[in-house]
């Protein structure tokens, strides 16, 4: 029996399957040859040449094995044009499967060699057969275990919200780590009043005063002597910025005889 | 009440700590982590019928007590997957027929080589393909054919196995049977 007639398929599905060149394509191809405009989107329905084979074979119940194969060498060498151009990779591996199938069909034209001993019969299409059957029980092996219930598509693990989950594992802070920080704060702030206490009455500018009087009555006098005694830190800073400032503003002398010799201060003469 | 100092020693209190520790994981607890939970040592038997009690108490809501193969772990059932997607209505990804043939080949004859694959499928393996299989911690390389090139022998993980919520590889849906006669009739009957 010669195939040729085989090949004739009625699908009938209303859905297209492809698009090319605005056409819509309802059908899969009827053959192995499909149109080098569609080959890329056809072939994206397909698996590989397995595939298509397969899907051949038990859509439309055809014997793939009788396949005019000089129609179909035609049509492969037409591909092999269009695809130098394209996507050479793509239909590689369906000409690998042409080839194979003209191969078969040419060995079952030869007249079998008698065979002289035991062993069976080598069929050439067998190899075809143990590959297709393998890759079909792969395929529906596929979509079964697709069917499987799988974590974050069909349930979820269910976990409490703990901090330990974040990725980042922050420092942890207790009520004490609180109240020692806030001791801490409460002492520095209480040095830092303590230090406030400097901030007493007394003016630079009555210092200045006080030390014109003083030397206005006594003359010269030594430099320690402008010092009270009983004066604590911040009164001798203020009077010695007195002094400072006096000497500034030329209103009084500060010298001394030699180095290291006691200082003394006195008015300036044409301030007075 | 459970506290620091309380001494566990009967079913339901070894119950509440397992329930306690499995909610607050997000990875599956093996027996063995599990009890390392208690400070005293528990007999393996006892920790099991606390597990098979456990997952009997959850029976009925959208919760249950799985054992996969990483472990023991709480997850959703799938009947609640509905609403669960209603909540975070962001769907992940389907996986294409080729990462999904190149998976279950791999699954089914591991361990197996690109090459393998190739040979099964037809079609030359996209990298692609196996990378978005390991980036999902289902397959990883277990060893080298000893051939020419060495080519990597790849595997599923247990993590495979558990996001499928299984325990084994021996779970896995069968192999389907094809029908080789409606196949190749002629082949099988050629004398």
């Amino acid at each position: 029996m010669t195939g040729s007639v085989q090949l004739e398929i009625a699908t009938a599905e209303p859905i297209p399957r492809a698009r090319v060149m605005g056409e819509d394509w309802l059908d899969l191809p009827q053959d192995l040859y499909i149109p080098p405009d569609a080959l890329e989107i056809i072939l994206d329905a397909f698996e590989g040449p397995l595939d298509l084979l397969l899907w051949l074979i038990r859509r439309n119940n055809i014997n793939v094995l009788d396949i005019p194969m000089a129609d179909l060498t035609k049509q492969y060498i037409d591909y092999v044009e269009t695809m130098r151009r394209h996507r050479l990779e793509l239909a590689a591996e369906y000409l690998v499967m042409a080839a194979m199938l003209i191969e078969i069909k040419s060995r079952m034209l030869l007249p079998r060699p008698e065979k002289a001993e035991e062993g069976e019969e080598h069929d050439p299409r067998s190899e075809l057969v143990r590959r297709l059957l393998e890759y079909e029980q792969m395929k529906l092996a596929a979509d079964n275990l697709d069917k499987v219930p799988r974590l974050e598509r069909d349930f979820e693990r269910v976990t409490i919200y703990l901090d330990q989950l974040a990725n980042k594992r922050l420092p942890e802070v207790g009520i004490d780590d609180l109240m020692a920080a806030w001791t801490e704060l409460l002492k520095r702030a209480s040095l830092h009043s303590h230090h406030r206490i400097g901030r007493q009455e007394l003016s630079v500018r009555e210092h200045m005063s006080r030390i014109l009087k003083q030397l206005r009555e006594q003359g010269q006098v030594l430099f320690t002597s402008l010092f009270s005694r009983e004066a604590g830190k911040p009164e001798l800073v203020v009077t010695f910025l007195a002094l400072l400032e006096l000497t500034r503003e030329r209103l009084i002398d500060l010298f001394q005889a030699e180095p290291f010799a006691p200082i003394h201060a006195r008015l300036r003469h044409d301030s007075q | 009440m459970l506290d620091c100092a309380m001494t566990v020693n009967n079913l339901e209190d070894i119950k509440r700590v397992l329930e306690t520790v499995l909610l607050a994981s997000s990875q599956p607890l093996t027996l063995g982590e599990l009890k390392r939970v208690f400070a005293d040592e528990l007999h393996n038997d006892l920790l099991r019928r606390a597990l098979e009690e456990l997952r009997q108490e959850w029976q009925g809501r959208g919760v249950e007590l799985a054992l996969v193969a990483d472990g023991w772990r709480f997850q959703t059932r799938p009947a609640f997957q509905v609403y669960l997607d209603r909540l975070n209505p962001e769907k992940p990804p389907k996986y294409s027929r080729a990462v999904l043939e190149t998976l279950s080949i791999i699954a089914y004859r591991q361990p197996v080589t690109r090459g393998d694959i190739e040979e099964i499928r037809g079609v030359t393996v996209n990298s692609q393909t196996i990378k978005s299989l390991e980036e999902r911690g289902w397959i990883e390389v277990v060893g080298h054919r000893d051939v020419p090139g060495r080519p990597a022998l790849l595997a599923t993980t247990r993590q495979f196995l558990s996001d499928l919520g299984l325990r084994a590889l021996s779970e896995l849906p069968p192999l389907p049977e094809v029908a080789k006669e409606s196949l190749f009739a002629e082949v099988a009957d050629t004398p």
